[in-house]
């Protein structure tokens, strides 16, 4: 695993610490939460964005999606200087803003606020629209969802309709912990490939594979990475 | 000109003058907006017929900073993706013009399926939406050119029943004034109203703009009658605006009947707006009655 750390900024193995403010649990490690690694790459290695330019409009979006066991997006939220790690203790009481489902209005460099699953891929799809629109074709808008969060049929609409749009701004990391109670035979990114999607397939616990496979280009194709972990038990 | 094709190239007019303007549809109207889509290719988005996805898609544009106006019919745009509405606009804090057509039974011959009465009740259970209700095409597109500026939720309900004349004023207006109560028309209800209570010494109060409620309105129509009896005939579900009314009055003792599509009974006919009209004791002489009897 690559990265690098320095004194002032917290690295990949300061995640832990920050988890365990969160679970209170000493022991808390980054394999015990499925989307921990792809979090990490996306905004140590993939993402343009910063907590001084929040309302940029050239800044690339990340839509957590999967809105369920936030912890680590706050936890690397507060690793990359969006949130103070003071804040994480107290998180889904009264008196945080942290919820046990992100709200965008609340939490500097959220860009959605999430919970209800299938609202990400659609909303990301919109945002590449309104990118079209405003002629910024440089942004990427990268939506992180589940594996048995596809069960949502709105995703459905939104992978057709955003590769008949050839969205190569966007692209969806799907985090498959094989969690989908009915399962998807022949595998995900085959849902993605019909539809015009450029797909990889990597171990999601693998940063360089995982930062390769989220940046490597994608023209006229939007980009599914399909980040396999470890089943849920 | 019907309000939908009023509205239909109102728009087509206003996304050559306001860049941040985008029209999102799902198939219903796209062959009209065909010459505007090739003036504005990125700013005309038809998404097929996935309703969930047309209005996550004007979400997502107005969090990219664009002002959408999503339109289909009235039970494709507010029931099938109710919660679409309720996440992907309210709760990011962004927003949207909704514009429907089919009203609650534009259609008559199609049946249930296209028939929407709850639209406005369901608006009504979201904070801070405006709800336009035009009862002529010169006051639908006044509306729609009102709420294009800025970044409110808007709810504007075209339909096929209109009135002979426009009434552009904002508010409550007061088209008759009499002594004996109140009687208060929205939309497309106004003609018959007016027709209905013809020769009575009631007030008769106008509203295209439903939400926000006039209640400033209503309480000065109430006290210059003096009489704090209220008859609410509304083109949507029966009573949609009752507790509007309450809340307007509730210092004062007063009576409220409130017409509208029946609430109790799974309608099952086809046939013209007249007989859609007469189920629900919408046409003149239903209201006519109805009126009398609480009045007398």
């Amino acid at each position: 695993m690559g990265f690098m750390t320095t004194a002032t900024e917290p690295g990949f193995a300061d995640l832990p610490r920050l988890l365990s403010l969160m679970t209170g649990d000493e022991k808390h490690s980054a394999a015990s939460t499925s989307t921990l690694d792809v979090l990490w790459v996306l905004y140590d290695r993939v993402l343009n964005v910063s907590p001084t330019r929040l309302r940029d409009p050239a800044r690339d979006r990340f839509l957590l999606s999967k809105g369920h066991g936030p912890m680590s997006y706050y936890a690397v939220l507060a690793a990359k200087g969006f949130l103070d790690e003071g804040e994480l203790t107290n998180w889904a009481s009264a008196e945080s803003r942290l919820g046990m489902h992100p709200d965008r209005t609340r939490i500097p460099g959220a860009e959605i606020s999430s919970g209800s699953l299938g609202h990400g891929l659609p909303l990301a799809v919109g945002t590449v629209f309104g990118l079209r629109a405003l002629r910024l074709k440089r942004p990427k808008v990268i939506v992180l969802v589940g594996d048995a969060e596809l069960d949502e049929g709105s995703n459905h609409e939104a992978i057709a309709l955003a590769g008949r749009e050839a969205m190569d701004q966007l692209a969806a990391v799907v985090i498959d912990n094989s969690s989908s109670t009915h399962g998807w035979p022949g595998g995900i990114a085959r849902r993605f490939d019909i539809e015009g999607w450029v797909t990889r397939t990597v171990d999601g616990r693998d940063h360089d594979a995982l930062a390769a496979a989220s940046t490597e280009p994608h023209p006229g194709h939007p980009l599914v990475v399909v980040a396999v972990v470890e089943p849920k038990d | 000109m019907s309000m939908r094709e009023t509205f239909l190239s109102t728009m087509d007019e206003a996304l050559d003058v306001d860049m941040r303007l985008a029209v999102v549809l799902a198939d219903i109207s796209a062959t009209q907006f065909g010459t505007a889509k090739l003036r504005h290719p990125n700013r005309v988005i038809n998404v097929g017929i996935r309703e969930q996805l047309l209005v996550s898609v004007a979400g997502g544009m107005a969090l990219a900073g664009m002002r959408p106006v999503v339109h289909t019919f009235a039970s494709f745009l507010v029931e099938r993706p109710f919660e679409q509405i309720k996440l992907d606009l309210v709760h990011q804090g962004v927003g949207a013009v909704l514009v429907s057509s089919g009203a609650s039974y534009d259609m008559p011959a199609a049946g249930r399926t296209h028939h929407s009465p709850a639209d406005v009740a369901l608006i009504d259970t979201l904070p801070c939406w405006f709800v336009h209700v035009p009862g002529h095409p010169d006051e639908a597109r006044r509306l729609v050119l009102e709420s294009l500026p800025g970044d409110s939720n808007v709810y504007i309900r075209l339909s096929e029943q209109a009135n002979a004349e426009p009434h552009l004023a904002p508010g409550l207006q007061a088209l008759r004034q009499g002594s004996g109560g109140v009687v208060i028309a929205v939309g497309p209800m106004l003609d018959r109203v007016l027709a209905a209570t013809d020769g009575s010494d009631l007030t008769v109060l106008y509203a295209s703009t439903i939400r926000p409620f006039d209640a400033a309105g209503l309480r000065a129509a109430v006290q210059s009658t003096g009489v704090a009896d209220v008859v609410l005939v509304e083109p949507y579900l029966a009573g949609t605006s009752a507790h509007f009314v309450a809340d307007a009055l509730s210092d004062v003792p007063h009576r409220l009947r409130s017409l509208g599509v029946r609430r109790h009974a799974e309608v099952r006919t086809y046939g013209e707006m007249a007989d859609h009209d007469l189920a629900h004791g919408l046409d003149e002489t239903s209201i006519a009655v109805a009126v009398k009897e609480f009045f007398r």
